[in-house]
């Protein structure tokens, strides 16, 4: 049998050889299909890639608390305009629920900042020491402030890549530098490291960091003392994070006495729901192409169908002979079942080469990430194997059932 | 030892829209190893039914036709199939070959389907080309080929199995006389010298001369049936 197997393919690959125009033809479908698939599927994997990364900047397992929106005399706020979260809020969290492993808390503005005579407008961040380790944020030079800078109200600050780059010469130490917060001088005594964007697409580095008591009493004048523009939380498993926001959830409707019918007067989310946004929009993307490819395979699966019921007609001669000599019905069946898989496998090799190219020059032009990745590769050649088989089965079928003596005698 | 083939009251009946055609009509024929037999008869008198059925290629209505001592009636396509590969080969009038592949592959053909190792198959296909003197042409294609050549190369094909049985179907049809010649020399030799059973299909009566039985078909019934030859039925060779 393998001799068999071996001389039918050979005498396919010879038939594909001789009709190269056809043959060529009748794969292109395969071949778009399969190149597209590989193309997209990459530029899909590198985008999916880029948004993960993004979304692992936030830290890991955060919880985001917002305060809710003021809707005075019928106008509503943006979202955080009301002042219902405080610090205590923060406090008592982490206290009573012992699923969080820590509670953080942020307020912010944007103000002016200058160093020598440069100046730049970026948003001062208030935090708790805390919210550092929330975030994950480290340093390129320097380190936090602790407690101690909280109580006492230091005048430090962090800075981030974006600030150092707008104030500072390229080379110089910003360590040790004096800056100016509306006219408060702080030292900067920690350089964070890049982050990059953020899943929203804003950037993460253009940050400075103070300790909020500093923030609340020396820079942004806060009428309502310990009020926050967020809380931050986080656990030690990702598992744990629906049933510590709904515990969030219990304990800030109690310290704000809302009643059963009322809404919550603050919004929860959790890193979990920021990413199931993203693979949301990628899941979308993904069906999309599985339906182009879908068609394009089934397109091209039918010109293979069609071109091998032309060759059996074509051949019935050949074929006639063929029985007479003694090939079975399963012989002839192979022999046409064997050239749909040839064809389409071909398509589906040069499909493979054809959309990793293209993969390749969308990174190169149009500076796209993406990721080929082996199974796509895998999947898409077992994809136009089955597509062969199956649309090979009809006419392959057709052939094997010819009554010899008819096809003997056709013209 | 049972004679190669045996026709027993052989109806062939075709339904051809409300018309019942009978193109065998209760033929009874015995034929005996290697004889050299040829049928002859116009055309419509049902003699290429008869090789359709002899060749196993079709299966009779009614009756019993028994190869080598084997009821053929009521076998499957591929049982069928398997004793063309077993036991006949045949030739044909238009050669029959398949295009664009050379000499060599399409004596390959039936060993192909055989199941034979590729080397094998190419052996006993060169030794087939070489007994109907087309040793050195094994890799030129049939369009390469005159008439004559090619028919040789559908003897090779049919002799390369080593069958009980030969079938030629109006195997000069296409020749000129010259060609005629040549292929009825080797087949009467094969014959001869290798007791090969061959039964041949023809118009032409200097054709049929070269067989020792002549048997006549009319309206699906034999009109004639007689040895030209005094030849004994059974070749002391054994093919």
């Amino acid at each position: 049998m393998s001799a068999f197997v071996w001389l039918t393919i050979m005498t396919a690959l010879r038939i594909l050889g001789r009709n190269r125009m056809r043959a060529g033809l009748t794969m292109l479908g395969i071949v778009i299909g399969v190149a597209a698939v590989i193309a997209m599927v990459s530029i899909g994997e590198g985008a999916k890639r880029a948004v993960q990364a993004q979304i692992a900047t936030m830290g890991t397992n955060v919880i985001i608390i917002f305060p809710g929106v003021t809707s005075a005399s019928g106008v509503r706020g943006s979202q955080g305009s009301a002042v219902t979260l405080t610090v205590s809020d923060a406090l008592e969290l982490k206290k009573r629920i012992p699923l969080l492993a820590d509670t953080g808390w942020t307020r912010r503005d944007v103000m002016q900042i200058v160093y020598g005579n440069k100046n730049w407008n970026g948003p001062i961040n208030g935090i708790s020491p805390s919210y550092l380790t929330i975030r994950d944020w480290s340093f390129t030079s320097g380190g936090p402030f602790t407690q101690t800078d909280l109580d006492s109200a230091a005048r430090v600050a962090l800075i981030g890549q974006t600030i150092v780059e707008n104030l500072f010469e390229s080379g110089e130490e910003p360590v040790g530098a004096v800056i100016r917060i509306k006219n408060v001088p702080f030292r900067v005594i920690g350089v964070l490291a890049p982050k990059g964007q953020s899943a929203q697409g804003s950037d993460q580095d253009d940050v400075i960091f103070i300790p909020f008591s500093t923030a609340e009493r020396k820079v942004f004048g806060t009428s309502f003392i310990g009020s926050v523009g967020a809380m931050f939380g986080s656990t030690e498993q990702v598992e744990d994070l629906p049933m510590a926001v709904e515990q969030i959830r219990e304990v800030l409707r109690g310290r704000h006495r809302l009643q059963t019918e009322q809404n919550d007067d603050f919004t929860i989310r959790t890193q979990v729901d920021i990413g199931k946004v993203q693979e949301g929009t990628s899941e979308t993307l993904t069906m999309m192409l599985f339906a182009i490819a879908s068609v394009s395979l089934l397109v091209g699966g039918i010109g293979i169908m069609n071109i091998l019921l032309v060759s059996v007609t074509e051949r019935t001669r050949e074929i006639g002979v063929r029985m007479a000599v003694g090939a079975k019905r399963r012989h002839i069946m192979m022999q046409f079942l064997i050239e749909a898989m040839t064809l389409s496998l071909v398509g589906g090799a040069l499909g493979i080469v054809l959309g990793v190219a293209g993969a390749k020059l969308t990174t190169v032009i149009a500076g796209w990430p993406t990721i080929i990745s082996g199974d796509v590769i895998v999947i898409a050649f077992f994809f136009s194997l089955v597509v062969g088989l199956f649309f090979g089965l009809y006419p392959a079928n057709k052939a094997a059932r010819l009554n010899p003596i008819e096809a003997l005698r056709y013209e | 030892m049972s004679p190669l083939i045996e026709c027993e009251d052989v109806w062939k009946i075709y339904q051809v829209g409300d018309v019942e055609v009978q193109a065998l009509r209760g033929l009874s024929l015995t034929i005996e190893q290697g004889e050299f037999v040829a049928i002859m008869g116009s055309s419509g008198s049902g003699k290429s039914t008869l090789m359709n059925i002899l060749g196993c290629l079709d299966q009779p209505t009614k009756g019993h036709y028994r190869l080598n001592g084997v009821e053929v009636g009521g076998l499957r396509p591929d049982d069928l199939a398997g004793i063309r590969n077993q036991q006949i080969g045949f030739v044909f009038q238009s050669f029959n070959l398949i295009p664009r592949t050379s000499a060599l592959e399409n004596a390959q053909l039936p060993l192909f389907y055989r199941g034979l190792s590729i080397k094998e198959q190419r052996t006993q296909a060169a030794a087939a080309l070489g007994r109907v003197g087309l040793h050195g042409r094994e890799d030129h294609y049939p369009t390469q080929l005159s008439g004559g050549q090619q028919q040789r190369v559908a003897i090779a094909r049919a002799l390369v199995t080593s069958p009980s049985l030969l079938l030629a179907d109006e195997p000069t049809g296409n020749l000129d006389t010259q060609s005629s010649r040549e292929i009825m020399a080797i087949l009467e030799a094969l014959n001869r010298d290798e007791g090969i059973t061959i039964i041949l299909v023809t118009h032409e009566v200097d054709v049929a001369a070269y067989a020792a039985r002549e048997i006549v078909i009319k309206d699906g019934q034999i009109l004639s049936d007689r040895r030209t030859k005094a030849r004994p039925p059974s070749s002391p060779v054994e093919g």
